[in-house]
């Protein structure tokens, strides 16, 4: 039984090793860019930190009885088995721990419920198996396109060398404006799916037939990429979402240039969950 | 009843319950054949309800042998009281679930996809019950409470009190009360099933309301339809006690049998009396 | 001592049928639990085979092993199967066993309805693993069914929902025959709070099934009725709403998941006192968090739908009830720890597991309070995290509980010692191995890669490698565990009534194996 602690002490490390690499994508929450993605990457390192104290505390006196209180060492068995003091400790004291976790996900839960003045609002509807955005409010009001991935087959099936954005690159990405308010209320025309850009701490579930909200605002320029979240049939692994976050000028170019595209080429017919799909779902 | 036995009756081996289990998997891969139009679905599901029906009659048979030649003791007794009871709450547990989508539907989707945002999507529809949903064209009249329903809750309710009047006459040894009783109750629940028969009949055809009316047909012929399936259950169970009654079964002490589908009954009617408000009055 | 000498000379029956007859016909709980345990193991290795060829296919990025059709068809099957083939009956097996064992009674209280609950499964596994090979294959919506995914689905779809409607009849009429042997059959003496934890906790966990069961049964039955009958529960278009189906389901899936571990703490708790050679810390406290944890388990459901954009005051509410939950596990915790505190300990087998139980369940709890959390469960829901979570309390919690039950009570059952030293080197590959393949799942699901997919960016490659070769060792080392039981019930060392020095309780008074009948006149508890 020497070895109890081996497993033990390498999971201990690993864990260890979670806070301390906080800006490490690989072992943590991407960078946040939003306040509340910063938010919640700031309350997941606290809540890490909380569990693991409680953790070492629980399990450092567990294996102190299992190293001291074994047979083999001569330990002779107590006979207590009973105390009423511990036991009501040993509840209120996670309630208060508990009720000290609770406070601040509650400010962040009312703060991400609030889509209240958007500068800018799309509908990203769920397709099988592509996105489709609507720009309904604001600048850039009107634009709508498509959104499908562009990772080639070939890279898939092995055929090709895989680039860095393997399976996370589309077609026409979004474009919203940095610092901007951005409302992005979700539908979708099938099944369910999920819109979700995990360095803005938002993920929404697109539900088809009925239209819910998020929202964010980007605090860095760059591109942040994102994956459908809600398995919707076999390309559930091939629908990513790419948002490009550019500055007010870029946005306004980016806007006109659509608008001139829009105006010339007959866009396929317009992302809406049209009743009869819809029902055919 | 003869002598109560000390030990706690445990039965032989038994066939009984391969056949069932032979009988839901024709009746599970013939169903599913069935919907999917391959191969001979139809005559597997046949197979397997022979088999259940061939099974559910040996079974209680052999049960009901078993109960007469005194086989079960007071603590048997307890048992089956005992299981009859979480039996009806889980049923209470599947009418939950129907009546929770009901309530559902009515407090937050309806409303919320002619009110909510999601309105958007769904120009002109209107909040309102009964609805088909904002897609549903076909017109339909949905069900009065006052016709048929409240015909069949007064059917229901005498059938409780006849079925409890049955029950006083076992309790007396009055054989002739508990048999006239239990026919009568029958016979409630065979009206009550043809009404509801009928009722399904005119909405078809006269109101044009059926299963693919949107969600308050799919809720209304779901609910009333377990329930009605429930009634037949309980009225074929009861047609059993009538004749195991007529057959000098059943003793004032020792009648669990007749109690557990009393209880049964009595939820059943429960069930109704939820329904008729939900379903067809508010 | 009487009632054991007695049931010995009766120990052969009249009307026994031999052969394979006896085990279809047979109305004994000791044969009907075999078949459960054998079941269960047949099942868990069909699952883990799922799971190997899931983990092979995520070896590397791109495509390589499956289509991802079928990728979506084996991670569903590799769920369903494991939750209701392989997790529930076994912890039934051990009900079977153990319960009238544990209170004096001779048999369960409905022997041959208990027969029937058993020989309903194989008829649903047959639907179930039998729907990979109808056109279109198995049901690829994920083990949740989620509408109107399923809605789309084949054949196979409407034969998982048959197999369901049948393994919750057997369930339920499992969970009442249980319920009805602890109440009504103890033995003169054993009053409740006398009763073994593993009664209370399964007495619990046979209410949740009792009461949860059927609203599956309503769920899959609505999504058979909108596949084929033109109803609209899950249709905007017509009233209904997909995001209705899921609170259905979760009303159902959440008590579900602590069906899967109550049992499990019931097993802990018989193993702990034995091995610690000290009575259980804290019973009657053990017993309220139990019916805390079951209670508060109906008010939870939607912490699984964080992100189907409840209102903030549903997201509120789900997310406190979640949390509370820490509470009363957090007491099993405790006590756990304070009966082995200054206890005579040592470490056969059982205790491993029981004590490696112990310390990884309570990581994938505190990764389930993480998730609880409203917030950051927007991030992680639906990732490799949940994966991670789920599989330390699922793995390292059910599975590894019902091993240490295994070792704890195979000597009861077959008459035998085990093979020690072999049971010794399956725990340290269980555990160590079974780290290798999860652990890393939570930096994956940190790091933004998504649940039920057959590739990913190559970012995640390196995590993903680890967590396939741990996938293979784990799998293997459950051979290990095949060859000690067959082992073991081949010969052996013979093993005495009571062969853990510090056991407690009636199965140790009886003779090992236990004979065909025991306690057909009830041994009377002090
Ligand atoms: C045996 C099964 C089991 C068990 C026991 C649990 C236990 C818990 N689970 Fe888990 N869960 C699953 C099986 C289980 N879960 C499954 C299968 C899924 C995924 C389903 C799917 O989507 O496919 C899931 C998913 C899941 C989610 C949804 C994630 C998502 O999809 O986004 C959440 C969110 O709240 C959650 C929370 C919890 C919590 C809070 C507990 C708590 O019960 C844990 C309590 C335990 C502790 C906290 C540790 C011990 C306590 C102490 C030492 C006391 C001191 C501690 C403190 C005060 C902090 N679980
Ligand atoms: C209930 C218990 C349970 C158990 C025990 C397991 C066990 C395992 N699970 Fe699973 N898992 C689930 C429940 C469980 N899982 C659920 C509910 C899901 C969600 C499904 C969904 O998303 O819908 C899931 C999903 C899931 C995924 C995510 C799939 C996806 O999102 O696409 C993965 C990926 O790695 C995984 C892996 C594993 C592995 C490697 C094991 C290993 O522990 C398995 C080890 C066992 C073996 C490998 C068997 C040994 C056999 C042999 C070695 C071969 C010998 C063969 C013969 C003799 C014939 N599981
Ligand atoms: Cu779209 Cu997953
Ligand atoms: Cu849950």
């Amino acid at each position: 039984m020497r070895h109890t602690t081996r497993p033990a002490i390498s999971v201990a490390a690993l864990l260890a090793a979670l806070p301390a690499s906080a800006s490490d994508a690989r072992y943590n929450l991407q960078t946040p860019v939003t306040g509340i993605a910063e938010q919640i990457h700031g309350m997941h390192s606290w809540m890490l930190v909380i569990c693991l104290v409680i953790f070492v505390g629980v399990f450092g006196v567990m294996f102190w009885s299992v190293f001291k209180h074994r047979k083999s060492k001569g330990a002779v068995a107590a006979h207590f088995h009973e105390n009423t003091t511990v036991e009501i400790a040993w509840t209120v004291i996670p309630v208060l721990i508990l009720l000290g976790m609770a406070y601040p996900a509650t400010k962040t839960v009312i703060a991400m419920k609030d889509t209240s003045n958007p500068d800018i609002t799309i509908k990203a509807t769920g397709y099988q198996w592509m996105w489709g955005y609507d720009y309904l409010k604001g600048e850039g009001e009107g634009v709508r396109f498509f959104s499908s991935m562009s990772t080639p087959r070939e890279q898939i099936e092995g055929g090709a060398a895989k680039g860095a954005h393997y399976l996370l690159e589309v077609d026409n990405p979004v474009v919203v404006p940095v610092g901007k308010k951005i409302r992005i209320l979700t539908t979708a025309n099938d099944v369910i799916h999920a819109w979700w850009v995990p360095a803005f701490g938002v993920k929404q579930d697109a539900i088809p037939g009925f239209i819910r909200d998020t929202w964010f605002r980007a605090d860095k320029e760059g591109v942040y990429r994102g994956n459908c979240a809600e398995l919707c049939g076999k390309e559930h692994g091939f629908m990513p979402i790419e948002v490009r976050v550019v500055s007010a000028e870029q946005y306004a170019a980016w806007v006109a240039e659509q608008k001139k595209r829009m105006a010339t080429q007959a866009q396929p017919a317009a992302p809406q969950a049209s009743a009869s799909t819809a029902s055919a779902g | 009843m003869s002598a109560v036995l000390e030990k706690y009756f445990v039965p032989e081996p038994s066939r009984f319950p391969i056949y069932g289990s032979a009988a839901l998997l024709l009746i599970g891969a013939g169903g599913a054949m069935w919907l999917n139009r391959v191969g001979s679905g139809p005559w597997l599901v046949a197979i397997g309800f022979a088999t259940l029906i061939y099974m559910l009659f040996g079974w209680f048979g052999q049960v009901v042998r078993e109960s007469e030649t005194g086989k079960y003791s007071q603590q048997v007794d307890k048992s089956f009281r005992w299981s009859m009871g979480w039996f009806i709450f889980s049923e209470v547990m599947f009418f939950a679930a129907f009546f929770g989508v009901l309530f559902y539907v009515r407090v937050l989707s309806v409303p919320e996809l002619a009110d909510g945002a999601s309105a958007m999507l769904w120009d002109g529809f209107e909040k309102k019950w009964p609805s088909a949903g904002p897609y549903v064209e076909e017109a339909f009249t949905p069900m009065g409470a006052w016709g048929i329903p409240a015909i069949n809750t007064l059917i229901l309710l005498s059938s409780g009190a006849t079925l409890t009047w049955a029950h006083w006459g076992l309790l007396k040894g009055a054989r002739g009360q508990l048999i006239k009783g239990l026919v009568l109750t029958v016979l409630l629940g065979v009206i009550f099933l043809g009404l509801q028969v009928y009722e399904y009949v005119h909405a078809y055809d006269a109101l044009n309301l059926r299963l693919t009316s949107g969600i308050y047909g799919s809720t209304f012929f779901m609910l009333t339809g377990f329930h009605g399936m429930h009634v037949t259950i309980g009225a074929t169970m009861l047609a059993v006690i009538l004749a195991r009654s007529i057959k000098g079964h059943f003793t004032a002490e020792r009648h669990f049998a007749f109690e557990a589908v009393a209880w049964y009954w009595h939820f059943v009617d429960v069930v109704w009396l939820f329904l008729f408000i939900v379903v067809y009055w508010l | 001592m009487s009632a054991v000498s007695h049931s010995l000379e009766h120990g052969h029956h009249a009307h026994q049928p031999s052969g394979l007859m006896r085990w279809i016909t047979t109305t004994n709980h000791k044969d009907i639990g075999s078949m459960y345990l054998i079941f269960s193991f047949i099942m868990f290795l069909s699952g883990g085979v799922m799971a190997l060829t899931i983990r092979a296919e995520l070896f590397a990025p791109g495509l390589q092993v499956v289509q991802p059709e079928f990728f979506n068809q084996l991670t569903t099957m590799h769920g369903l199967v494991m939750v209701f083939g392989a997790i529930m009956p076994a912890f039934v097996g051990f009900a079977n066993w153990q319960i009238p064992l544990m209170i004096g009674a001779s048999d369960m209280a409905f022997a041959r309805m208990n027969n029937w609950s058993f020989w309903l499964l194989p008829p649903a596994a047959l639907l179930l693993l039998g729907s990979f090979f109808v056109p279109g294959g198995a049901t690829a919506a994920g083990w949740t069914l989620y509408a109107p995914l399923s809605v789309q689905m084949g054949m196979g779809m409407d034969l998982t929902i048959f197999a369901v409607h049948i393994m919750g009849i057997s369930s339920i009429m499992g969970a009442i025959n249980i319920v009805v042997t602890i109440l009504n059959m103890r033995a003169p003496g054993m009053t409740l709070m006398k009763m073994p934890l593993f009664c209370w906790t399964w007495l619990i966990t046979a209410y949740l099934l009792i009461a949860v069961m059927p609203v599956l049964a309503g769920a899959v039955t609505m999504i058979l009725t909108d596949r084929h009958f033109g109803t609209s529960f899950f249709n905007a278009a017509g009233g209904g709403d997909p995001v209705l189906y899921q609170h259905v389901f979760w009303f159902f899936g959440h008590p579900e998941v602590y069906i899967m571990i109550l049992p499990a703490f019931g097993i802990v708790s018989q193993v702990i006192p034995t091995f610690a050679r000290k009575p259980l810390f804290g019973y009657a406290s053990m017993v309220y968090a139990t019916a805390s944890i079951a209670i508060l388990s109906f008010t939870v459901w939607a912490h699984h739908m964080f992100t189907t954009g409840l209102p903030a005051a549903g997201q509120l509410f789900f997310m406190y009830a979640t949390m509370l939950i820490a509470v009363p596990t957090g007491v099993k915790v405790f006590n756990w720890v304070a009966t082995m505190w200054r206890g005579s300990m040592t470490f056969e087998t059982p205790m491993l597991f029981s004590v490696g139980f112990l310390f990884v369940f309570t990581m994938g709890g505190f990764t389930g309070l993480i998730c609880a959390i409203a917030p950051i469960d927007i991030q992680l829901q639906d990732t490799y995290y949940v994966v991670a979570h789920f599989h330390y309390v699922l793995v390292a919690g059910s599975l590894f509980a019902l091993f240490s039950g295994a070792y704890y009570w195979l000597p009861k059952w077959t008459g035998h010692m085990y093979d020690e030293k072999l049971g010794k080197i399956h725990f340290w590959c269980s555990i160590v191995f079974f780290n290798i393949t999860f652990f890393p799942m939570h930096f994956l699901g940190l790091a933004g890669m998504p649940r039920r997919i057959p590739d990913y960016n190559p970012m995640f490659a390196d995590f993903n490698l680890m967590a396939s070769i741990g996938a293979f060792g784990f799998g293997f080392s459950q051979l290990i565990f095949l060859a000690v039981v067959v082992k073991c019930i081949r010969g052996g060392e013979r093993a005495a009534a009571k062969p853990w020095e510090g056991a407690e309780g009636l199965e140790w008074t009886v003779p090992s194996p236990a004979p065909y009948h025991t306690f057909e006149e009830p041994p009377v508890v002090k």
